[in-house]
């Protein structure tokens, strides 16, 4: 695996654009790991994910837990790990332990030995043992090592433990790791004390890892208390090597994200609006962005998404997006999702995720060119003033 | 008539055909896939031709209930509704009241039944169930019939089989659009093969462009099921294509054929693929069964489509049944094997093998189908 920053933002800013390489493929960033569910997205089988832009979408987020059960490790190493079994050889794999959908970090459960998640199967307890065998059964390309992630409300001494504890299953895990940590990200916590996740930052900083999963977002923090943190802890990161946050998805999550100066993003945004019926609609850049101002109607959604399951959409033959390049827009209507949500048919996940997931690639697309640019700080502005404008304007028009 | 059937090869009485249709010029004997509500289940269309599907069902019931009728057509009709560019064909609405509703009741007027929106009485009548359909607009519209269930007997199966050919001549009477949609009948008549002559007899009077045989696929023993075939295979037309509604498992799909149907339709090869069954040479593989965790192969080593040249079983044993993804890919892989089951049915009586074709098709042949694929 190779990183390396090839642009930074001028007076100060930390947002960068970088180059992700591993084997044959490179990958720019900022970035998006698509979510998965054992391996491959909830929704689109490999002949659709492949219709979607490239290289981006070679990105994948895998949840190594999802495979605790089955199949046995020794199936899937003879089966030839992740890549073969997921008939995805192409696509650059980072494995992560706990995520937001079926494999929830039970902090209350997490003891001395081991991580514990909440899974469909029930709790299970992971220890870094069993972990480091799954890794190295299923050999991503690169892993997270396992953590033990708090929530932000945990009293000092339970965010204490769980600095500690993460460092050492990082030791642990990079001990058991055949390649001795060449391809791990070390994890960092510390939750909200900006001290313990300096600490934590710095601690991990020494270890030989390719790069760092900061995790302990999303779980309880106040958005305002988040920016600091985040900033706290890149800081204290080397800036050679990449930075992936989790669980913060939302535009806006991942503007302040980037302007602290992380790399990839790993959320399950798409997954929850597709989940919801929500499409996005947002305008990607700032040509798209004017021709937008002005003509949109609030009554179904907001500015960011339209809720399709709404009756106002029975007969729109428009596309969710004009001009949306991506297989949805290109052969189906409003009309047809709006039906296919009302009647619970799969379909309508399944057109919705490529069309979502389609959507936020080509935002990350455009922050990498704002940053390419060196207007970073102009296009986040303006997303940001646009979107309140549009909220202002629907609120007016109730 | 908005159809032409042309038979290009026989093998007895299977026959090898093209039938074309104003969306599409097909082959068969073919398999069509159901898609209730303007979809077939996990399924987008562009997977569908890739797998190779010709035809697919809408169920008009369900169309009619959501999103209606009058809003397909106000939007241009299911093709367009839904973008599917092949050939749909639309069930006349009664099977699906008679099996789901409360209170389905039958009269000389058409079915009542309870409104499961909010429980008001309703009616459907042949003239409504042909409105709706003409406002869906699929190639091929079915006839409203009077279906009883074959396990019953008595005078009821005879009322119906006569209604079913009073009501044939208020769908014509009914039917605006001949010129781009066909109109199948169905022969009804139970077990008893006096009424199913009289039905067949009837429906073929009526001069339609194609026919259906119905009332069947419900239980009844194999050998009631295929004389019934065989006997209304013999007195349809040559010339006009023969639908065996409800059919089903592939072992009856090739007998059927070689009986001289060339249509069928059923939910099993998608339903089954949502319950961790895919369709094998051999029969039916259980991937929910704890010995495919540890098992390397594909579905099936002889098969070509996306899902077996990529997967392993280990893999979709952990799948199915639990991640919408097991069902989407299972059901594509019965869809390519049921699609794969079309093609060679129609090129082995097209090149002169269907019988090599039948015996190697399932080893475990039943006697009665060996037998019958014998037959002149």
């Amino acid at each position: 695996m190779r990183f390396a920053v090839t642009k930074v933002c001028a007076s100060g800013a930390k947002a960068r654009a970088g180059l992700l390489q591993i084997g044959s493929s490179g990958v720019e960033t900022p970035a998006l790991l698509l979510s998965t569910r054992k391996g491959l997205p909830a929704f689109m089988s490999p002949d659709l994910l492949s219709s979607l832009p490239l290289p981006d979408s070679l990105l994948l987020n895998v949840c190594p837990t999802h495979f605790i059960e089955v199949p046995p490790s020794k199936t899937i190493s003879n089966i030839g790990g992740l890549h073969r079994m997921l008939g995805l050889p192409d696509h650059i794999l980072v494995a992560a332990a706990g995520e937001s959908t079926e494999c929830l970090p039970s902090s209350d459960a997490t003891n001395k030995f081991g991580a514990s998640f909440e899974t469909p199967a029930g709790r299970k307890l992971v220890k870094p043992s069993d972990y480091m065998e799954l890794i190295s059964c299923l050999q991503p390309n690169l892993w997270a090592s396992l953590a033990d992630e708090v929530p932000a409300w945990v009293n000092e001494k339970r965010n204490k433990t769980s600095v500690e504890r993460t460092l050492r299953w990082l030791d642990a895990c990079i001990a058991l790791d055949a390649a001795s940590g060449r391809n791990s990200l070390g994890v960092v916590v510390g939750g909200s004390s900006i001290e313990q996740r300096k600490l934590c930052a710095t601690e991990v900083s020494k270890r030989n890892v390719s790069g760092f999963w900061i995790g302990g977002f999303g779980l309880g923090e106040s958005v305002e208390e988040r920016c600091s943190l985040l900033n706290a802890v890149t800081d204290c990161l080397p800036l050679e090597k990449p930075r992936i946050v989790s669980r913060l998805g939302l535009p806006e999550e991942v503007l302040e994200g980037v302007a602290s100066g992380i790399d990839l993003f790993d959320s399950t945004y798409i997954y929850q609006l597709t989940m919801g019926g929500f499409a996005l609609i947002f305008p990607i850049d700032m040509v798209e962005r004017e021709m937008q101002n002005g003509v949109f109607d609030s009554s179904a959604g907001d500015s960011a998404k339209i809720n399709l399951r709404a009756t106002t959409y029975r007969k729109d033959m428009s596309r969710i997006v004009d001009g949306c390049t991506c297989f949805t827009c290109q052969n189906h209507t409003r009309a047809y999702l709006n039906h296919l949500i009302n009647v619970h048919e799969m379909l309508a996940q399944i057109l919705l995720e490529i069309h979502n997931t389609h959507h936020y690639l080509r935002f990350f697309r455009s922050i990498r060119e704002a940053i390419k640019a060196g207007e970073f700080d102009i296009f986040w502005k303006q997303f940001v003033e646009n979107r309140r404008s549009q909220i202002a304007a629907a609120a007016i028009r109730e | 008539m908005a159809l032409r059937f042309e038979v290009l090869g026989r093998f007895n009485r299977a026959r090898a055909a093209r039938l074309t249709l104003p969306h599409f010029t097909c082959q068969t004997p073919l398999f069509m896939p159901v898609g209730t509500q303007g979809t077939i289940k996990g399924l987008t269309t562009d997977q569908l031709e890739t797998i190779g599907c010709q035809i697919i069902l809408g169920n008009t019931y369900h169309l009619e209930l959501r999103p209606g009728s009058q809003l397909i057509d106000d939007l241009g009709g299911l093709h367009k509704f839904m973008n599917w560019k092949r050939a749909l064909l639309t069930d006349s609405g009664g099977f699906q009241m008679v099996s789901l509703l409360h209170l389905a009741d039958i009269t000389e007027e058409g079915v009542t039944f309870q409104s499961p929106v909010d429980g008001k009485p309703m009616l459907l009548t042949p003239e409504e169930s042909i409105n709706i359909q003409n406002n869906i607009g699929a190639d091929i519209i079915m006839a409203l019939d009077d279906v009883v269930k074959t396990t019953i007997t008595g005078p009821r199966i005879e009322e119906a089989m006569y209604r079913t050919l009073r009501w044939i001549d208020r769908c014509i009477a009914a039917h605006k659009k001949p010129d781009v949609q066909n109109l199948f009948g169905i022969v009804q008549g139970g077990l008893d093969p006096v009424l199913r002559d009289i039905c067949v007899r009837g429906l073929v009077e009526r001069n339609l462009p194609g026919y259906a045989i119905g009332g069947l696929a419900g239980g009844e023993d194999k050998d009631s099921f295929w004389r019934v075939v065989a006997q209304c295979t013999a007195g349809l037309p040559e010339d006009k294509p023969r639908y065996v509604m409800g059919v089903g498992y592939p072992l009856d799909i090739v007998v059927c054929s070689a009986l001289g149907a060339d249509m069928y339709d059923c939910v099993y090869p998608t339903r089954t693929a949502r319950f961790g069954s895919a369709l094998v040479p051999e029969g039916v593989l259980k991937l929910k069964q704890n010995a495919m965790a540890t098992d390397e192969r594909p579905i099936d080593p002889s098969c070509p489509c996306m899902v077996c040249k990529n997967y392993t079983r280990a893999y979709l044993h952990c799948l199915v049944t639990k991640d919408p993804m097991g069902s989407q890919l299972l059901s594509y892989h019965n869809l390519s094997f049921m699609a794969r089951l079309s093609r060679d049915l129609h090129m082995s009586i097209l090149e002169g093998r269907f019988p090599e074709y039948v015996v190697s098709f399932d080893i475990n042949l039943p006697d009665y189908s060996v037998k019958l694929c014998a037959v002149k």
